[in-house]
């Protein structure tokens, strides 16, 4: 399979159909099919994935969250597992459970659901942190510890899961180290009038996702890791970066700024946005775009007054001029 | 509150600072101190490398006190210049033994500087200079090192060279218009001047032999047009009349401000750069005319008011052909002609024979000058030992010897058949260099000649080296020596690059000498009066140095700020085009990209939109994309930015 920098952007119109834009605009148009009216989160689902990042997408129930999930994992064609959280729920119910066999007279593991490609981790602060932390392991490691030995994950490994605003009522929330290993946090929200009403008057959504084919055809997805990764990067972009991290550490409306490895994670996010641009490099306008996501659960506003993470995200782009 | 220690690259700059400081001392520091002091460096390198603690204050103390003892011992006294050097030399280098804190680097610092500063008290030539300015950049890079963070050498060496070059204006205004004083800055102590070598006022078998080794330079020759033949380059030292039977010494003279002859025939114009030698005497090709603020004596030699401790230029004109001595005075003729008792009767002997023998004056020297050319006496660097009566023994028995043997065999013999005859020491020769067309003349050079008194000719001069070793005279001293001699190396013949690169090298230190450590008071007044500036005293050349620092400081300042805000051409291109946008009404917010930008405009002016589009787009590829873009990229974002006129 052929990289994408080798093909120069005015050579490569023969090979349309497995340009990495090209992948991406049909990923896209076919998820926007059955999520109507929210291209914008789906793209940056889509840039999460692309750049290997495992993704929380937090909303109020009912709005599409685990359609979305379920519609990346059938477009992109990985195997899927779902993980309903729950508060009863044990870290063997994640990872897996060593059973005695009679007839081989020792245990023997029996890998969990969390050993698919694509796992949805639905409703992840219901769960006790014991059991978040189960999870929130193997997405660091991607691989299972159980009795003194590993198992490694199947690869590629992503985790999407979905939680409920903070404030409802039998939820742990996550901790900032755990939040911190998602690379991106994004909401639905509630979709717009003439989505709402596509929505009510059209087919049902399960039924369009079971006949949904998968966009992806075997190995594409391993371009589209590889192209994200030769998104260049300039020493000006850098800059740009470096000047946003800086801000967000001394800015005084913050008590947490960003990590070295949110600065990771931002140029990893801009990347993947920057190929969906049809790009060959990322643009400040790629960071700002990805910002809200990749920032807005890992800055904590100072003093006691929430502030939608939206809004702290806006003010930390527009106190940074471009180099 | 403890500090906190040094990391390694900081104390690792240190150390290099110090041994590029200390290294050029090693020449004249004691050597027990230099080994001292370079196993001090190598302790605190290991030290730092292994990451070991440093040693305890109590051995610190004793090897301080070792250090003490060694400069005593050397010196006998911690007073002046040499001692001083060595102490702190020594401190230095214990110093870094318990430096573990910024705050102690900074300390070790600004002790390199001082360091590197009295390097100068020594030497002041363009090695010593670019070793100084070597140590200065290790210095202030372990200023940076320890102010910052650690970063790899290069970048580090880098940064203060940067700083360094930065400063080079400044200093060149600070160089060129600080007030000069004549003579060294500060006053020096007694030993400043011990060590000058050179001719001395007196000669005894052996002295000029002893120079004939020494390859350093006495003094330089510009000539206006073409120098005068080799066999003319005869630069007058100290005359030597009064002869005790070893040494030769000056008789009695006395100055004038004027010569006591008249100067006729040919005329050679040049400027003398001389080195310094500690003594008063000029060395001027003979004869020279009037010039101000010398004075001539009685011998024909020049002198300066005072000792040259500093290298001097003077402009002067010189008369080969000039007749001297014509009315010499009864005194003068009359010491010329003494002889001590009981010393080399055979000569004396020679002498009286001559006398006998020769159809008056003339004949007399005829005949002595063909006798010396018969004796087969042989011109060497290391003749073999004299008895008591030395001229007797080189004549008669050894027959070997240098110019200072032939000269005063010479001038005895002549004295013996009563002919009036002195012994004139100075240099002759020395070597056109080709790059520059000075004529240098080392100290290797220095030669002794005779003069003899002829009534109605005056004082005639007279080589007697030139009987026996034509070529010493023609082509200088190593054609003169037979292969085998014991030469300095770059007094040799045979090597044709190596004397090229020497004389690539006397011709850029004489820049170095001519325009840096020449700069006087009166270079200065000639400069700044080119400039405008008549009659400067130290009120305007303060007030010149003021405003010239400001001006270059302004400069620098600008230069900073601009580098800032508009690194090259494609920002500026791109911040005109914001500018003309902004005086439209629409204006790019600092934090706004040039693609979101040229989307926005795109909305609140159509008509704008595709022209900001285009432009936006390439200015993206060409400040964010990869640096291999076409080039043709630039000049079309500049072009049309240059047509992009919005109303």
């Amino acid at each position: 399979m052929l990289l994408w920098s080798h093909y120069p952007l005015n050579l490569t119109l023969k090979k349309a159909h497995t340009m990495p834009i090209h992948i991406a605009n049909r990923l896209v148009e076919a998820a926007s099919r059955i999520i109507l009216g929210k291209e914008h989160a789906v793209r940056l689902a889509l840039a999460c994935v692309f750049a290997r990042g495992h993704l929380l997408i937090e909303d109020i129930p009912g709005v599409g969250k685990t359609t979305l999930a379920h519609v990346l994992a059938r477009l992109l064609g990985l195997q899927f597992q779902r993980i309903q959280f729950t508060s009863d729920m044990l870290p063997a119910d994640i990872v897996g459970v060593s059973v005695f066999d009679q007839r081989d007279g020792a245990f023997r593991f029996h890998p969990g659901p969390v050993f698919a490609q694509l796992v949805l981790a639905d409703e992840i602060n219901r769960a006790t942190p014991k059991a978040q932390s189960a999870l929130l392991e193997a997405m660091e490691e991607r691989q299972i510890s159980a009795e003194g030995r590993t198992w490694p994950l199947p690869e590629p490994f992503f985790v999407i899961a979905t939680q409920n605003p903070g404030d409802q009522i039998g939820t742990f929330a996550l901790p900032e180290s755990q939040l911190d290993r998602f690379l991106m946090r994004i909401s639905l929200g509630y979709p717009d009038r003439a989505a709402e009403r596509a929505l009510l008057a059209g087919e049902d959504r399960r039924d369009l996702l079971a006949r949904l084919p998968a966009v992806l055809q075997p190995g594409e997805l391993d371009t589209l890791f590889a192209a994200t990764r030769q998104v260049h990067v300039g020493p000006r972009l850098l800059d740009y970066v470096q000047a946003l991290l800086a801000h967000s550490r001394d800015a005084s409306g913050l008590s947490l700024g960003l990590s070295p490895r949110a600065g990771l994670a931002l140029l990893g996010a801009a990347r993947a946005w920057a190929l969906q641009a049809g790009r060959d490099h990322v643009m400040p306008e790629d960071v700002q775009a990805v910002l809200p996501a990749v920032a807005g659960h890992r800055l904590r506003p100072a003093g006691d007054a929430p502030q939608a993470a939206d809004e702290l995200t806006r003010r930390l782009i527009e106190a940074v001029p471009l180099p | 509150m403890t500090e906190a220690r040094l990391r390694r690259d900081q104390s690792g700059w240190l150390l290099a600072g110090a041994a590029l400081t200390l290294a050029p001392h090693a020449e004249h520091l004691p050597l027990a101190l230099s080994a001292m002091c370079a196993l001090l460096l190598l302790w605190r390198g290991i030290l730092a490398h292994t990451g070991r603690p440093l040693p305890h204050r109590l051995l610190l103390l004793a090897l301080a006190t070792g250090m003490v003892a060694i400069v005593q011992i050397e010196f006998q006294h911690f007073f002046g210049k040499d001692p001083g050097i060595a102490l702190l030399a020594g401190l230095l280098s214990l110093k870094l033994l318990e430096t573990d804190s910024v705050r102690d680097g900074r300390a070790v610092v600004l002790l390199s500087f001082f360091m590197q500063l009295g390097q100068f008290l020594y030497q002041q030539n363009m090695a010593v200079a670019a070793l100084a300015l070597l140590g200065a950049i290790a210095a202030i890079a372990s200023l940076l090192a320890l102010q910052g963070s650690a970063v790899p050498a290069g970048l580090r060496a880098g940064a203060a060279t940067r700083l360094v070059l930065q400063g080079v204006p400044l200093m060149l205004v600070l160089f060129v218009l600080f007030p000069r004083v004549q003579g060294p800055l500060w006053g020096l102590p007694a030993d400043a001047y011990s060590s000058v070598t050179g001719l001395s006022n007196s000669m005894a078998p052996g002295d000029l032999a002893r120079l004939g080794e020494s390859s350093e330079i006495a003094f330089r020759a510009a000539f206006e047009g073409d120098p005068p033949p080799p066999a003319e380059r005869y630069w007058r030292g100290p005359v030597l009349t009064r002869f005790d039977g070893h040494t030769w010494r000056p008789g009695r003279t006395h100055a004038t401000d004027a010569p006591a002859y008249r100067s006729q025939g040919i005329a050679y114009s040049y400027t003398l750069t001389l080195e310094p030698h500690n003594q008063s005497w000029l060395l001027a090709l003979d004869f020279p005319g009037t010039a101000p603020g010398l004075a001539y004596t009685d011998t024909f030699q020049l002198l300066a008011r005072e000792p040259v401790r500093n290298r001097q230029r003077l402009t002067l004109v010189s008369y080969p052909h000039t007749p001297v001595g014509l009315h010499e005075s009864a005194n003068t003729l009359r010491q010329a002609l003494e002889l001590p008792a009981g010393f080399n009767p055979r000569t004396r002997e020679l002498g009286a024979r001559l006398r006998t023998e020769a159809n008056g004056t003339d004949d007399i020297v005829a005949r002595t000058i063909t006798h010396f050319q018969d004796s087969r006496l042989t011109y060497t660097l290391e003749p073999a030992p004299l008895g008591r009566d030395d001229v007797d023994s080189f004549l008669f028995d050894t027959r070997q010897g240098f110019c200072e043997h032939f000269s005063a065999a010479f001038v005895v013999t002549l004295r013996a058949a009563g002919v009036p005859a002195r012994v004139v020491t100075g240099y002759q020769g020395g070597e056109l260099n080709p790059v520059d067309g000075t004529l240098v003349i080392r100290q290797s050079d220095a030669h002794a000649w005779t003069e003899a008194w002829l009534a109605g000719r005056g004082w005639i001069r007279i080589d007697p080296t030139a009987a026996s070793a034509p070529l010493r005279i023609q082509n200088g001293l190593a054609a003169a020596l037979p292969d085998s001699a014991r030469l300095p190396l770059l007094a040799r013949g045979d090597m044709a690059w190596l004397r090229d690169l020497r004389n690539r090298l006397d011709a850029l230190d004489n820049r170095w000498n001519q325009w840096v450590l020449g700069y006087n008071p009166a270079r200065q007044k000639a400069l700044l009066a080119a400039l405008g500036f008549a009659e400067p005293d130290w009120q305007v050349l303060t007030a010149l140095m003021g405003a010239g620092s400001a001006i270059v400081m302004g400069l620098l300042t600008i230069w900073a700020l601009r580098r800032r805000s508009s690194a090259d051409a494609i920002d500026r291109s791109w911040a005109r085009f914001c500018q003309r946008l902004t005086a439209v009404g629409c204006e790019r917010a600092a934090w706004e990209g040039p693609l979101d930008f040229a989307d926005r405009l795109a909305c609140e002016r159509p008509d704008l939109a595709d022209a900001a589009r285009a432009i936006a787009a390439d200015y993206a590829r060409l400040r964010y994309g990869p640096a291999d873009a076409d080039p043709a990229l630039g000049r079309r974002f500049h072009q049309s930015i240059k047509n992009f006129r919005p109303r």
